[in-house]
């Protein structure tokens, strides 16, 4: 079995040391701003670049067990939902806004929160807790998802991003 | 889009080196487009390759990482073990299917 030395492949970059490395900063806690982080994660993990994902602030919930799977989306303050901005308080309508948003994200074969984690997870992604949201919140390891790797400050942040890409959603 | 030789015969691929056209692969190409990215096939690789065809005739498209998962049972973490770093692109290359654009 020989190939001609013209053989056109793919240029996968197994051999090349890619020192590629990426950090996104995760800090919204609604559902809609829960997903770029994830996505992203995942998509850069499949190109083999390192991986990091730090949930702060807001994005905290994300990897708190007692508050992934429910997630909420609301429309309010969002204009870019094309709605009008009086009804969106409305009692029910932050949690119609949740279910149609579900339903679309299931609709594509996008995974629920913590299945995408997981996903994340296997494919090599380092998952990391903000301490100072920790403290704020009064939470400890055993309330966070299993997949996180630990609780870190800022400093610890910084030192393992070095020559990191970094993105703050 | 252009033709390289591979195997003994012209085949078709497109800028990158992905095959396209779908009836030009068989399984000894698909020894062959592995050798040519370092991977040696094991039974465990065409299982996942052989589901990759079977579920393109019937989606229509190549599967991403996830689907491999959940459609054909075979673990993202087992995904990157058979196919090291870039697990989407370079089942479908083997499987002569072009690169998967779904987004998980």
């Amino acid at each position: 079995m020989t190939t001609t030395a013209d053989v056109l492949v793919p240029r996968f970059d197994d051999d090349v040391d890619t020192d590629r490395k990426i950090a996104i900063i995760c800090s919204k806690g609604n559902l809609d701003m829960a997903y770029p982080g994830l996505i992203l994660a995942n998509a850069a993990l499949g190109e083999g670049v390192q991986t990091h994902l730090f949930f702060t602030f807001w994005g905290f919930d994300i990897i708190t067990t007692s508050r992934m799977n429910d997630l909420k989306f609301t429309p309010v303050g969002n204009t870019a939902t094309h709605m009008p901005m009086g009804i969106t308080p409305l009692p029910g309508v932050t949690g119609m806004a949740t279910h149609q948003l579900k339903q679309s994200i299931e609709a594509l074969g996008v995974p629920p929160v913590p299945e995408f984690l997981e996903q994340i997870v296997a494919a090599g992604g380092h998952l990391w807790a903000c301490r100072l949201s920790a403290d704020m919140n009064h939470l400890r390891d055993v309330d966070l998802y299993e997949g996180v790797e630990g609780i870190i400050s800022a400093s610890d942040f910084i030192e393992k991003t070095a020559g990191a890409q970094l993105l703050f959603i | 889009m252009g033709v390289t030789t591979m195997h003994g015969r012209q085949i078709h691929v497109d800028s990158e080196g992905f095959l396209t056209e779908y009836d030009e692969w068989d399984e000894d190409l698909a020894k062959v487009l592995a050798q040519n990215i370092g991977i040696e096939l094991t039974d465990e690789h065409m299982a996942v390759i052989r589901f990759l065809r079977r579920d393109f005739r019937t989606q229509g498209e190549t599967a991403t990482t996830r689907r491999v998962q959940t459609a054909g049972g075979v673990s993202t973490k087992e995904q990157f073990v058979l196919f090291p770093k870039k697990p989407a692109k370079k089942m479908a290359y083997i499987a002569g299917l072009p690169k998967p654009h779904g987004c998980v």
